[in-house]
């Protein structure tokens, strides 16, 4: 049985006539201690899947099942990292971890969750700003106050929605591997979702694109086998990741064009003839 | 770096005050100097333009009267009669004056004129509570009440009482209206439960809200000798006022953004940490902007309610003096006018302040 397993998942936004289908069909399983990454075009139903895993939404029709139980609420064991930081403004960087610690163990004294605390804050390495606002931090620290928050919970899976997505390339790449570090430390399950295939194929196990909606829907997978650790530069020399980069973006080019050809909207236009001066 | 992030927050409610703070704090530079200069000198040229128009206008509504009162006495008593009313007005004498719109110089006077009134209550009052000092010992001893002093309010204690009956006005608004404001912003059908309620009562006037704060009042305190005209005129302004802030707390946790509202889901809070950790917090900006509509609309049917409510405040104070008639009463109308003014600008101010304070912009956390 598969640690995470979706099965055609239908997700309907509206009713009756102003209905649209954002996901059709959608069939996936998770193995324990894989890292999937699924790549798709912005608009292509990509939050909306995050949340039916997560459970802040639930499918019109199929099952979501986590280790075999059909997924109705969120819960601690996934931990979900959003694609827009989503701190809390108001506390400090510390405070926003230690919301999260706090209702995760609600047992454990003040002193231990302060401990974790420090600890997960330490792994991103945001010590020194462990006292500021969110304002006062660049995109990349935000996002890795969001990062410690969801791993300070410690969950068996964490599912990430575009985590690099606004953040400029030099710091994408490092935060691509704070997460691998942390991800293979202890070997969690991982579910990112991203636009970026490269980035995909850097981090995860198996890539699947994701057909853009609407009706989107899951395309044929492709494994990475590529030894870990991963080297960047090495890795474009790499005849298999070579050949998998094309090939993924191969078949998203074509979905891309296929959905173009769809539109069937012409166009008139008048008809303009350059007009002469000269005589 | 602390230092710096709150001045600068409170640079947006008392941006007039921040060249002062910049002086203090040294970071004073040369062009600052310059500008603030060229912007006091522009306040200062337009009061003095101000005070100039207000002068002349008060010439002219003076002289336009005198004129009329020499015309009179001509027509009604003749040439003789006309004559001693001139000399009477260029003498200045007081049972003849023009009572028209006073001049800044009489205005000034009269404020001089209050300080020393004030001066003169506060001494009898200070000689009041000494010669009383034995009597009022031996009433407390027998278990009776001590004799207070009941003469004439000044016009600081007149000040003071509006500042007091605003205060607890709003205070009141606040105990009211956040509460409420919370709870029927978190449930739609509540909302819509009290919508009507809000919409028919948001607009009714301070005049009525005393009438039916009186009606309450008066049979709550009947058999009961002492004075509740501050009572009545603090529960008025408090409801009269409080529709902003209610209006404005349940918009505020009403429309939370949705990715706080997600974090809370996946951090699984309970109702009450939602509340108090996610919702609330975010929704203190719009709370605060609320409170602070509702304070300077507190100040502003203050003057109105404690007029009806007969309350030692500035309200009666301006009546008491139009009703008076005397020489000097426009001239102290105006002197509480400019009271008033001043008082709900600061009020305003402190209140700017506060909400700066508490405000973060929304996507600071994004």
């Amino acid at each position: 049985m598969a640690y995470l397993e979706l099965n055609n998942i239908y997700k309907t936004y509206g009713e009756g006539e102003n209905a649209t289908e954002v996901l059709s069909d959608i069939n996936l399983s998770i193995e324990e201690g894989e890292f999937v990454a699924i790549v798709g075009f912005t608009g292509s139903g990509k939050t909306t899947l995050v949340n039916l895993i997560n459970g802040l939404l639930k499918p019109t029709s199929g099952k979501v099942l986590f280790k075999g139980e059909p997924v109705v609420d969120t819960s601690h064991e996934r931990g979900v990292i959003f694609q827009n930081y989503s701190l809390l403004p108001w506390l400090n960087v510390g405070q926003n971890v230690y919301m999260a610690v706090k209702e995760a163990f609600p047992k454990e004294s003040k002193a231990v969750l302060k401990q974790r605390v420090n600890e997960y804050v330490d792994m991103v390495s945001l010590t020194p700003a462990i006292n500021k606002r969110p304002k006062e931090l660049s995109g990349g620290m935000r996002q890795r106050v969001a990062v410690a928050r969801a791993l300070a919970m410690n969950p068996e899976m964490i599912i990430m929605d575009e985590p690099l997505g606004a953040l400029d390339a030099l710091t994408r790449g490092n935060l691509q591997d704070e997460i691998l570090n942390i991800w293979s430390k202890d070997k969690r399950t991982a579910l990112l979702i991203t636009n970026d295939v490269d980035e995909a194929i850097y981090m995860a196990d198996r890539v699947i694109p994701l057909k853009p909606g609407p009706n989107a829907t899951l395309g044929p997978e492709f494994k990475i086998d590529i030894d870990r650790p991963r080297d960047k530069t090495a890795l474009n020399d790499n005849p298999n990741y070579k050949k998998t980069r094309n090939a993924i973006i191969e078949y998203l080019m074509d979905i891309g064009a296929e959905r173009k050809s769809v539109s069937t909207e012409e166009y008139e236009l008048p008809e303009i003839a350059p007009k002469s001066f000269v005589a | 770096m602390d230092q710096e992030i709150i001045l600068k927050k409170e640079g947006q409610g008392l941006a007039f005050l921040k060249p002062l703070v910049a002086k203090f704090t040294s970071k004073f530079q040369k062009g600052d100097i310059i500008s603030s200069l060229k912007k006091t000198g522009i306040t200062i040229v337009s009061i003095l333009l101000f005070l100039g128009l207000w002068h002349l206008g008060s010439k002219a509504l003076y002289n336009k009267e005198a004129a009329y009162k020499i015309e009179k006495a001509l027509t009604e008593q003749g040439q003789a009669a006309a004559d001693a009313e001139r000399a009477c007005i260029a003498s200045g004498d007081s049972s003849c004056q023009p009572n028209t719109l006073p001049s800044p110089a009489q205005v000034w006077s009269s404020l001089q004129s209050l300080i020393a009134d004030h001066k003169v209550i506060t001494a009898d009052k200070a000689a009041f509570v000494e010669k009383m000092a034995e009597t009022n010992a031996k009433l407390v001893a027998e278990g009776k009440d001590a004799i207070v002093y009941t003469g004439r309010a000044s016009f600081v204690d007149i000040v003071l009482t509006s500042i007091k009956t605003v205060f607890a006005g709003f205070l009141l608004a606040l105990l009211i209206a956040v509460p409420i404001g919370i709870i029927i912003g978190l449930s739609p059908s509540l909302r819509s439960a009290f919508n009507w309620f809000i919409q028919v009562f948001k607009p009714v006037s301070p005049v009525v809200w005393y009438l039916l704060v009186f009606m309450i009042v008066k049979t709550l305190y009947i058999g009961d000798s002492s004075d509740n005209a501050f009572v009545i005129s603090f529960i008025s302004v408090g409801l009269c006022a409080m529709w902003a802030t209610l209006v404005n707390t349940a918009m505020g946790v009403s429309s939370v953004d949705k990715d706080y509202i997600n974090v809370a889901k996946v951090l699984k809070l309970g109702t009450f940490q939602k509340v108090f950790k996610v919702i609330l917090p975010s929704s203190l900006p719009l709370i605060f902007t609320g409170l602070r509509i509702t304070l300077s609309v507190a100040w502003m049917v203050l003057i109105a309610i404690e007029l009806l409510a007969q309350s030692q405040g500035l309200g009666l104070f301006v009546w008491e003096e139009f009703q008076n008639g005397a020489n000097d009463s426009n001239a102290k109308i105006i002197v509480a006018m400019f009271i008033i003014g001043i008082i709900g600008f600061l009020l305003d101010r402190l209140m700017l302040t506060v909400q700066n304070m508490v405000s973060f912009n929304k996507n600071e956390g994004v």
